[in-house]
């Protein structure tokens, strides 16, 4: 008996976790900067199993609904961080110049603190990427950020679409021309690769579609082609279901995959940092291309070494969809401020700015049907902040996934590990110095001490 | 007669016009008398003036006031509606030393070994780097250039970012770096075993303990021979003036205990004039700091906090906290990787954001830095005497959206282009567009 209520208990905890999931409440009387449909002042927004269910003044709170006063205070989407890295095991499968098979969602950690500082900065999605290391790398996820949760698969967006990396210019070519001494060792070596490939799975698909028709014919005694996740994977891109996410930074490397997509028929894709692409910026519009970059980072390495801060200004002014990322766990904490060098340079308005960090990632992502702007029926993925987002003095205050709270600054504790790593000591600073190349990550064995960057 | 007069004016304006065309492309600094009127003026070390006028002539600030005459011939600059503020200063840049941050061909930030004091950062700045332009037009007039490395790893230079010589770009400061040896792991990426990190510990100790006692008994023979005998040992010299407590000795130094250890150190070997630098960790033995009186330049303010249970916001709070412990605090950027020195002011404003008294934090980055690098007499303020170091905005320095519309370094109007807004201007609308 005594197992029974055991059991009735432990079920009953596991469907209260489960229902946790989507939360209920009413922020009260903030400004809403919903981002696609302008600004409203002391107005409500109502939250209902995890979606926006009104936008409005004087809404009534519905019983047992958590309230949220916002009064004085700026209520923003979710911002929603296009290049990410936090929150997986494993960034670079190094070991050949193509790896379509693997994916990111087999590596998910939802145990990094680094999840709830990002919560720190409003941040609610964030798109986990595979490294730059291969011209064709991994599968990526589009991860929400439930940070509390001990699963894995229930940080993934569901739903969202699948999407993967591709690299460009110096960082495939020095891992596989360089470190492994295999093509490509320039970029004429990584337009050949991407080419190959994307025929290669041509091919595939092919076979498998005569292969398909052929065995309904009666008498027909061939065998199926060898199954083949790599070029599956391809396939898949070729068919529009995946989108690219290119690493990328020279105009002349942005404009050859543009053609590549062409020759391919390939529609969907978002260039990665793409410092040069204010210089091909006309193209990029008009392939219907989307680009993701950094507002002011420069100088690195020498492909961005003619890179300007007005990139995303330039960007948009022509017409192409961009957004602001971080591809680092520092930064994306205050995307919000990166929004902001917009206007410093390039004079962006406020929702062009706030756009960028919002409904313009959530574009490139595939999930702007569901995130991105403050919208009656879109997820309550949600940033509230003291003082506009995009004055320096802007602070997070909330940070809301699916209606539930998941950073509040006035009440958590300092401490917000998940988990304590045995090894650590504990009177030692675990991160003091920067020169870490998120991007690089998983191919250090490759290069001296001296060419590590 | 007339007529071909006509013609010739036409074309002299012509050809004055294409030239002037050409010029624009690389503008020059201009330098002569300059009224800058009607604005707010933020002198920092003597209040707000509203609606005043700076007037600036042979490199001085030579007027601030209300009602100051503006002297015969100066060009004026109505600031109507805009603001002025002294030059902003990092404190911990790699400036002119660096300007590829993966291609160690452009790179001469650090030598070969380490007790190389004698390195002097100020001959090896290029005037020409691209980073120079880029950082100045966003206010930052002056920057410590600094080497690193291992222990003694140079002499660091402030400079001002204008200039086509060391010589007329330093801004009278000069410091030794030592990077203090670290007794734990130096990150994640940190693979060594423990008992490797704790004898590499205490081998660079040991190591900087016979450097100082070397550089003690040099300074014994030199002064018993008046220079003469001492020997060439061109690393002791440049200890020298350290030892001596006339030239000052920059220890950076992030983890707790390393700090604890560095001030230990400090106050063993008596060492007069000290600065620590990056202080990460500072806000953890703060008052240990404040009680040594030595100052600290700290930063950048935009980092993940040290430790994974710290509270998140740490990184962004540290200056505040070393601030109200008593201590000295200036706020360097620290983004040398980037080359993006011109984001000063939001690591000011971050500390801000995250509990710094707005006034404090605005000294952080101008007055306070010439105190502690000792050219308060010539730079940090809006004062007569000083040197023209300013910029004229359109609002809040620390805000991200406020234009920086003018800049003045010794007394040289700047023009207000870098590369970054030549590509700007050029690629806003591209000519020809898709099509040709």
């Amino acid at each position: 008996m005594k197992k029974i209520f055991l059991l009735l208990a432990l079920s009953f905890c596991a469907a209260w976790a489960v229902a946790q999931d989507k939360g209920n409440m009413l922020i009260k009387n903030g400004t809403v900067l919903t981002v696609t449909k302008g600004t409203l002042t002391e107005t409500d927004v109502l939250v209902k199993d995890g979606k926006i269910s009104q936008i409005g003044k004087n809404i009534a709170a519905p019983q047992g609904a958590k309230v949220i006063d916002a009064t004085g205070l700026f209520v923003m989407p979710g911002i929603i961080d296009a290049h990410s890295h936090i929150a997986i095991d494993g960034i670079n499968e190094a070991t050949s110049p193509v790896t379509a098979e693997v994916a990111e969602g087999d590596v998910i950690n939802p145990l990094q603190i680094s999840i709830y500082r990002a919560l720190g900065g409003g941040v609610t999605a964030v798109h986990a990427m595979h490294g730059s290391a291969n011209a064709i790398g991994g599968q990526c996820e589009t991860l929400k950020l439930r940070y509390g949760t001990f699963d894995g698969d229930a940080m993934k967006m569901e739903g969202a679409p699948r999407t993967i990396k591709f690299a460009l210019g110096e960082n495939p070519t020095r891992v596989h021309g360089g470190g492994n001494n295999i093509v490509p060792r320039t970029r004429m070596g990584v337009e050949f690769v991407i080419r190959k490939s994307f025929s290669d799975a041509k091919k595939y698909m092919e076979d498998w579609d005569s292969y398909n028709k052929n065995k309904l014919v009666k008498g027909f005694r061939g065998a199926p082609p060898v199954y083949n996740l790599r070029l599956e994977t391809l396939a898949e891109i070729l068919k529009g279901n995946i989108i690219i996410h290119c690493h990328s930074y020279r105009a002349d490397e942005i404009f050859m995959l543009l053609k590549v997509c062409k020759d391919f028929g390939i529609k969907r894709i978002t260039f990665q940092h793409v410092n040069e692409g204010f210089k091909v910026a006309p193209e990029l519009a008009a392939f219907g291309a989307m680009a993701s970059v950094f507002s002011d980072w420069w100088s690195y390495k020498f492909e961005v070494y003619y890179s300007t801060a007005y990139n995303a200004a330039i960007l948009t002014k022509n017409g192409v969809v961009t957004s602001i990322n971080s591809d680092d766990a520092e930064m994306m904490r205050h995307l919000y401020h990166e929004a902001a060098k917009t206007q410093k340079y390039g004079q962006l308005s406020d929702d062009e700015a706030l756009s960028l960090i919002t409904i313009n990632p959530a574009k490139q992502l595939g999930i702007d049907s569901r995130t991105g702007s403050l919208e009656v029926g879109k997820d309550a993925d949600i940033a509230i902040f003291k003082n506009h987002p995009l004055s320096i003095y802007g602070v997070p205050q909330f940070t809301i996934v699916d209606g539930i709270v998941r950073f509040d600054r006035a009440n958590d504790p300092a401490d917000m590990r998940l988990m304590v790593d045995p090894k650590q000591n504990i009177d030692e600073p675990t991160f003091i110095e920067k020169g870490r190349d998120n991007c690089m990550d998983g191919t250090e064995f490759l290069f001296s001490e001296t060419d590590k960057k | 007669m007339k007529k071909i007069q006509l013609i010739s004016g036409l074309i002299t304006a012509l050809v004055c016009a294409l030239v002037f065309h050409i010029s624009a492309q690389n503008p020059k600094a201009k330098y002569g008398t300059f009224a800058l009127t009607n604005a707010t003026i933020e002198t920092v070390t003597k209040g707000t003036l509203k609606n005043g006028i700076v007037v600036i002539s042979n490199g001085k600030i030579t007027a601030v006031g209300e009602n100051v005459s503006i002297p015969q011939g100066a060009e004026t600059i109505d600031c109507k509606g805009l603001f002025i503020y002294p030059g902003m200063i990092d404190g911990g840049t790699n400036i002119g030393l660096s300007e590829i941050g993966s291609d160690p061909r452009t790179q001469d930030f650090s030598e070969l070994g380490d007790v190389v004091p004698q390195m002097k950062a100020l001959t090896a700045v290029n005037p020409n780097a691209v980073p120079i332009p880029v950082t100045r037009i966003s206010g930052v007039t002056t920057a410590f250039a600094s080497p690193s490395g291992d222990l003694f790893a140079g002499t660091g230079a402030l400079i001002n970012l204008h200039g086509y010589t060391p010589e007329q770009m330093y801004a009278g400061f000069e410091g030794v770096v030592l990077n203090f040896p670290r007794s734990g792991r130096r990150g994640g990426f940190d693979r060594r075993t423990d008992e490797e990190i704790k004898k590499a510990s205490e081998n660079a100790m040991k190591k900087i303990n016979e450097v100082w006692e070397r550089a003690l008994q040099y300074h014994k023979i030199d002064s018993a021979t008046k220079g003469r005998d001492a020997g060439f040992y061109p690393e002791m010299q440049s200890l020298l003036p350290v030892v001596r407590g006339e030239r000052a000795l920059l220890i950076e130094v992030n983890a707790e205990k390393d700090i604890q250890a560095a001030l230990k150190w400090v106050k063993e070997k008596k060492i007069s004039k000290v600065i620590l630098t990056g202080v990460a960790e500072g806000w953890r033995v703060a008052d240990e700091i404040a009680k040594a009186k030595i100052p600290v330049i700290t930063g950048g303010v935009l980092e993940l906090p040290t430790r994974d249970y710290d509270r998140y916001d740490q990184a962004y709070a540290n200056p505040s906290l070393l601030l109200k412990a008593g201590i000295k605090v200036m706020i360097r950027s620290n983004e040398t990787s980037n080359q993006n020195y011109r984001n000063l002011p939001y690591h000011a404003g971050f500390a801000v954001a995250y509990g710094m008294d707005k006034t404090e934090a605005l000294k952080a980055i101008t007055i306070v830095p010439a105190e502690i690098f000792g050219v308060a007499d010539k730079i940090g303020s809006i004062e007569v005497g000083k040197s023209a170091n300013l910029f004229v905005c359109d609002g809040d320095p620390f805000e991200t959206k406020t234009q920086v519309k003018n800049v003045f370094i010794d007394g040289w109007q700047m023009p207000m282009v870098s590369r970054q807004t030549l590509l700007y201007d050029e690629f806003l609308k591209r000519e020809p567009g898709v099509k040709k």
